[in-house]
């Protein structure tokens, strides 16, 4: 474990320190029906040994809005705009150099999909040493050694026994591990997961979180975990920016968004979880499903599933804008959201209570 | 509803509508280390399922989920062990029986994008079963009235009959599959992970049409899944299943509440809460994962993974106890008009969990799944 805390290219940062700020990100998407915007106008900030959770339903934007920070989005893709400042440096002005430079080493990435993220024809030992011998200059043995003891780290067990085995003898738990190993490895300020427990078994997934807590603590990393599921957010994550048609609806500490949602998607995401012990009640569902990115209204993005929109929604976009202390929606009517979260009255003599009711 | 929506088939004395007596099934496969060749997918496999209800199934990926739905379905041959649905036995069916079981079982699959030929129009995929059971609807005016009604009462247009797939959202698919399964106007449906491959908005919309038409048909539902928030919220019991057995069985009040399979215990306190004062106050996390089935541990089968196992549990498989034979002195009482209460003279809606140390009682009511002290 010590081999790992005394990582020497890594600066160590305070906690709460802001490791990742994006801000005014657009992503554009070349299609054969011409160019649309996958990601517009995206911020948010990462801080140290916190996690910053990007929560969305597919097609939202938020795996690309990763892609994008991590420098690995496809060939039809490119940033169009806006600043992905990591540590101070802007990644979307920095050469492929520089980028190979940090990727691993200041920026970790965990995907979804454990099988195949991993190389099937190389031994996890050898892709786990990867990282220490092309940027810590080991030769091959001691990053074997190296792998063996962030195996350990992660918790597969006997690894001097398993550092030679391939991708496909492990479970899909014990890959997923596998992976966040590879991740911080090089003890990276910024760790983003991309639905890191999606493909997992529900008691394998509370496994995965406990590790990815643990390693966050220990290593002060910054956490950009990327999921569509509202439970982990609300157990993961300290802030949350919500996701829709490629904007960021909402965003601000979980505990505050969860409790009091400002934007009519997060209220409708909230009310569509089973939660109650009650059988068969009607779920509140969001009517309709989300606009192809090509057919994006102008206006707000959810004017068409909204149960506040009016004329003003169809004919302008709503900026992101303070609702709360520290809480931003983009909704031209969130007071009305507010109102009735607030107690419904607040009476200052008992008659008029009595009179109402 | 309409009189094309009557089942046609007397109702039962009893309650259940499908029971299903000690089924194991096997499969040959390559020979594991320990020199192992056959799997046992299904290891003596016993439930219940009333009329007009959800059973929920839930368990981890490997747990023998998937056979047991596809041997409902007939598609494998179980090693022993009976099926039993209304008095019948489809196994030893041929002919015009087999068609008519076939027909009263049907299925709803995970994937709406895969389940789906993408080559026909949403018609023909829902009225392609009319086409294997012929004498369902005689005429093509009959079976297009019929067609018309289905997608209106799955929540499409009679003229989305002409688009194919591709032309339709993930939920909308879902409704076409619904549809599918409901145009042989089935007594049970098989839902393996209908919502799983849908976005969260777009899933309380198919849960709520599934509750619907249970209303409106009175259908059955198996409902497969491994979502525990959408189990609690569709079901009226649950049964959980482990490396091909199911440790407990009960409503789904007392199998969330009050579990006594330390598995239970587990899964519940494992899966992720939204609401702050549903989580437990220690979390339960499991160590290591489920064991091959081609070398499942002597004894209780989940105690390689479980915080209580003594010596016993290696050597003596746990019977079925009930919670009163386990020390449980209280039982869920189903909340009046929203839950239903399990049909009549079905005989295993008790609260059983198959292990030698169950769960003590939680302390505080609807307290979820906190690690309890050892019990004898």
């Amino acid at each position: 474990m010590s081999t790992m805390t005394s990582a020497p290219t890594t600066t160590r940062v305070d906690p709460g320190t802001t490791v990742l700020e994006v801000s005014g990100l657009n992503v554009d998407i070349r299609t054969p029906a011409g160019t649309v915007r996958a990601v517009s106008e995206v911020g948010f900030t990462a801080s140290a040994g916190q996690t910053l959770a990007l929560l969305g339903e597919s097609g939202c934007g938020k795996s690309m809005t990763a892609k994008a920070v991590a420098g690995q989005l496809d060939a039809v893709a490119h940033v169009e705009g806006g600043a992905v400042m990591l540590n101070g440096e802007d990644l979307t002005r920095i050469s492929a150099r520089r980028r190979r430079a940090i990727s691993g080493v200041d920026l970790g990435i965990v995907f979804q999909d454990a099988l195949t993220a991993l190389n099937p024809v190389y031994t996890v030992g050898t892709q786990l040493g990867e990282a220490f011998r092309i940027h810590r200059g080991l030769s091959a043995r001691a990053a074997r050694v190296e792998a063996i003891e962030l195996m350990r780290r992660v918790g597969i067990p006997e690894p001097e026994s398993r550092v030679d085995a391939y991708p496909h003898q492990f479970s899909g738990g014990m890959r997923q591990r596998i992976l966040i190993a590879m991740a911080v490895a090089l003890g990276p300020s910024l760790l983003i997961a991309d639905e890191p427990t999606t493909a997992l078994d529900v008691t394998v997934q509370a496994q995965i979180m406990e590790l990815l807590r643990r390693l966050r603590a220990e290593e002060n990393m910054a956490v950009v975990l990327i999921t569509h599921d509202l439970a982990v957010v609300a157990e993961e994550a300290d802030t949350v920016c919500v996701m829709y048609a490629g904007t960021v609806v909402e965003q601000g500490p979980v505990d505050r968004v969860f409790a009091t949602p400002t934007h009519p998607y997060t209220k409708g995401l909230l009310d569509s979880v089973p939660t109650g012990s009650e059988r068969g009640g009607d779920l509140n569902s969001i009517p309709g499903s989300p606009p192809e990115l090509k057919d994006i209204p102008p206006g707000c993005v959810y004017q068409d599933r909204c149960p506040l929109a009016r004329a003003l929604c169809r004919a302008q976009r709503p900026d992101l804008r303070e609702t709360t202390p520290g809480q931003f929606a983009a909704c031209h009517f969130s007071e009305e959201l507010l109102a009735a979260h607030a107690p419904a009255v607040t009476p200052t003599d008992t008659t008029a209570t009595e009179a109402r009711s | 509803m309409t009189a094309t929506l009557t089942h046609d088939a007397p109702a039962p004395a009893g309650g259940a509508a499908l029971e299903v007596q000690n089924l194991t099934k096997t499969f040959q496969v390559q020979r594991s280390a320990s020199g192992n060749d056959r799997l046992t997918a299904l290891d003596g496999v016993s439930l219940t399922i009333g009329r007009g209800e959800t059973l929920g199934l839930v368990g981890e990926s490997g747990c023998g989920k998937s056979t047991l739905a596809r041997t409902l379905m007939l598609l494998e041959i179980p090693d022993s062990g009976s099926v039993t649905f209304e008095g019948r036995d489809p196994f030893s069916l041929r002919g015009k029986d087999l068609m008519s079981w076939r027909r009263r079982v049907q299925m709803v699959f995970q994937d709406p994008f895969a389940s789906l030929n993408a080559r026909m129009t949403a018609g023909e995929i829902i009225s392609e079963p009319w086409a294997t059971h012929r004498g369902l609807y005689r005429t093509s005016r009959e079976r297009d009235a019929r067609l018309r009604e289905l997608l209106q009462l799955v929540g499409l247009r009679p003229s989305d009959m002409k688009k194919s797939p591709q032309e339709f959202s993930g939920g909308q698919r879902q409704r076409i599959g619904i549809a599918r399964a409901l145009a042989l106007n089935p007594d049970l449906i098989i839902l393996d992970e209908p919502v799983s491959a849908l976005d969260l908005s777009v899933q309380a919309q198919v849960l709520n049409l599934l509750n619907e038409l249970q209303q409106k048909l009175g259908v059955s539902y198996l409902f497969i899944s491994h979502d525990l928030s959408v189990v609690r919220h569709v079901t009226d019991r649950v049964a959980v299943m482990y490396l091909g057995r199911i440790i407990e069985t009960g409503t789904t009040e007392d199998v969330f509440d009050r579990p006594l399979h330390p598995y239970t215990a587990a899964l519940m306190s494992a899966s992720p809460k939204l609401d702050p004062a549903a989580r437990p106050e220690e979390r339960i996390v499991l160590r290591g994962e489920l064991p091959s089935p081609l070398d499942p541990p002597s004894g209780c089968r989940f105690r390689t993974r479980c915080w209580k196992a003594q010596d016993i549990c290696a050597a003596e498989r746990p019977a079925a106890r009930t919670g009163a034979e386990a020390g449980r002195t209280t039982t869920a009482l189903p909340t009046p008009g929203v839950r239903r209460t399990a049909p009549e003279g079905m005989q295993d809606v008790a609260h059983q969990a198959e292990c030698h140390f169950p769960m003590v009682e939680p302390v505080r009511e609807g307290g979820a799944g906190t690690p309890a002290a050892t019990v004898g």
